[in-house]
């Protein structure tokens, strides 16, 4: 018995009809706030050399480009925009990460991402809040520092932490051989997923903030308490990570210096090293304006107001179906 | 012997994990969005029946297991080993122990189709059709006009099964149950 394709939409009628009412609320709040609405490509020449995200090839050929790639997120385009004097802007558009799928990925998936001229990561969080609480009625998020959050639900000092100790807590979940090359910051993130997160925000949403240096990404990083800290933060409701910003690195040299750093990461993972985006560096180089910028999921801000665990269900077509 | 990497995992997929061979019931991918991405796996080994929990980084892989269901005519059993056919024209014979029958004993009649899954090549686990149809050989007598109240009693199948029957029942008469809970259906018209 040969079954049918399946044509069906995944998500329901009423998902579909949340889904434009988030849409339209999100504009009206940007608009209220005089932040300007941008599109930026979707599909680009270079990509981004981030150790744990892997774009998805386009196979681009057109006027002597070849290649080129899928977005994984629009933040070196519209920091292009903001170094050229575009003032505060946000986008919404389609993103894509491959080799993510499950109850809370999809490897296209909608993106809410926003730059503020003047703000710092403090500023760009109550911002967060306004958006997200006055969508979900929620209480406003509670700060909590990543290494009282670590201390609290994985029971290890972030900073601190012996390699050995470190490893002994992991075991919960890895083999020892499994553990074998496995970075520090890898351990972390296991910690992180496994023993913190589903105990994140299950009350009252909560912003985890003040990152080790070594996840700063494209975050500025100062010292407080004697360890480095990034300029970072993510809100999480429910145990759901919704959102990822940071006080914007705008230091050309340090950003040249953390893109080598990712492809030697990348490279020893056995990952193919990425092109550096010249143009991004370029414009960083002409000045970036001190700013801050987050990106947050909306289907996952949806599943939220929709009160599912599974993204499916807020998606019309997820992957299987496309 | 193929291996399949985190990105290939899925249900229903069979992998050797610590030399037994195991279905995927369930692939989770973990992963903070800049972070490390874990894949949290949720499988049945196929010898023990137990369910295992187990984690993997992004890009492990893990050897495939030779595991593969086929459709099978039950034979007849010479007491140590259970004889099956493949259905497919070949005739290829198949001889399954007690350990691989397991459960699936007391379902077993002759000429029926049973899927056998077989590891390199031997029976690993025999799975009865969900619905087989048996003779009653043995019961207490029917109590004619007592269909209403709901009672039921002991009756031994063909096959040696004991399923709770109503009544009514009586020697002779073919049923239809249910293998998967053990439970009677209904009768089945003899022809």
């Amino acid at each position: 018995m040969k079954s049918q394709p399946d044509w069906q939409p995944a998500s329901s009628r009423s998902a579909l009809e949340i889904r434009a009412q988030q849409l339209s609320y999100v504009r009206g709040f940007f608009a209220q706030r005089g932040v300007l609405e941008v599109e930026t490509p979707v599909l680009g020449r270079c990509s981004v050399t981030e150790p744990n995200l892997d774009s998805i090839s386009a196979g681009v050929c057109v006027q002597g480009v070849e290649g080129g790639w899928l977005q994984t997120s629009p933040e070196y385009h519209m920091k292009r925009l903001l170094a050229a004097g575009s003032g505060s802007i946000y986008q919404i558009l389609k993103v894509f990460r491959n080799g993510e799928r499950g109850s809370r990925h999809n490897p296209e998936f909608s993106m809410l991402e926003w730059y503020r001229i003047g703000f710092d990561e403090n500023d760009l969080m109550a911002e967060v809040a306004d958006l997200v609480c006055g969508w979900l009625n929620c209480p406003r998020p509670q700060i909590t520092s990543y290494r009282q959050a670590m201390i609290d639900w994985a029971g290890i000092d972030p900073f601190v932490v012996t390699e050995n100790d470190l490893h002994q807590r992991c075991r919960q979940w890895l083999e020892p051989e499994q553990l074998q090359g496995l970075s520090r910051d890898g351990c972390l993130d296991l910690l992180m997923s496994f023993a913190v997160e589903p105990n994140l925000g299950t009350e009252t949403p909560v912003f985890i903030n003040q990152y080790p240096a070594s996840q700063a990404s494209l975050a500025r990083i100062s010292n407080v308490d004697g360890f480095d800290v990034a300029h970072r933060f993510e809100l999480y409701i429910n145990g759901l990570e919704l959102c990822n910003g940071y006080w914007e690195l705008t230091a050309a040299d340090e950003q040249r210096a953390r893109f080598a750093a990712d492809n030697r990461l990348r490279k020893a993972a056995g990952k193919p090293e990425m092109a550096i985006d010249e143009a991004f560096l370029a414009a960083i180089e002409q000045g970036l304006p001190d700013c801050a910028g987050v990106a947050l999921g909306l289907d996952r801000l949806l599943m939220i107001k929709t009160g599912t665990r599974d993204i499916a269900d807020v998606l019309a077509f997820p992957l299987e179906r496309a | 012997m193929a291996s399949y990497s985190t990105n290939e995992f899925r249900s229903g997929l069979k992998v050797l994990l610590d030399g037994d061979p195991c279905i995927i019931l369930e692939n989770e991918i973990v992963k903070p969005g800049k972070g490390q991405a874990f894949n949290r796996v949720r499988l049945r080994n196929l010898t023990s029946n137990r369910v295992w929990e187990r984690t993997f980084k992004s890009g492990e892989s893990i050897e495939a297991a030779d595991v593969m269901d086929h459709d099978m005519e039950y034979l007849y059993t010479d007491g140590e080993f259970w004889h099956f056919m493949l259905t497919d024209g070949s005739f290829e014979q198949f001889a399954a122990d007690a350990k691989a029958v397991g459960d699936a004993v007391k379902w077993l009649k002759e000429q029926e189709v049973y899927t056998v899954t077989l590891y390199n090549g031997a029976p690993l686990t025999v799975t009865p059709p969900n619905f087989v149809e048996l003779e009653v050989v043995e019961t207490d007598p029917g109590m004619k006009g007592d269909t209403a109240q709901g009672g039921s009693k002991p009756a031994t199948l063909s096959t040696g099964a004991v399923v709770s029957v109503p009544l009514f029942i009586t020697i002779g008469e073919v049923l239809k149950v249910d293998t998967r809970s053990g439970e009677y259906m209904n009768r089945v018209k003899s022809s």
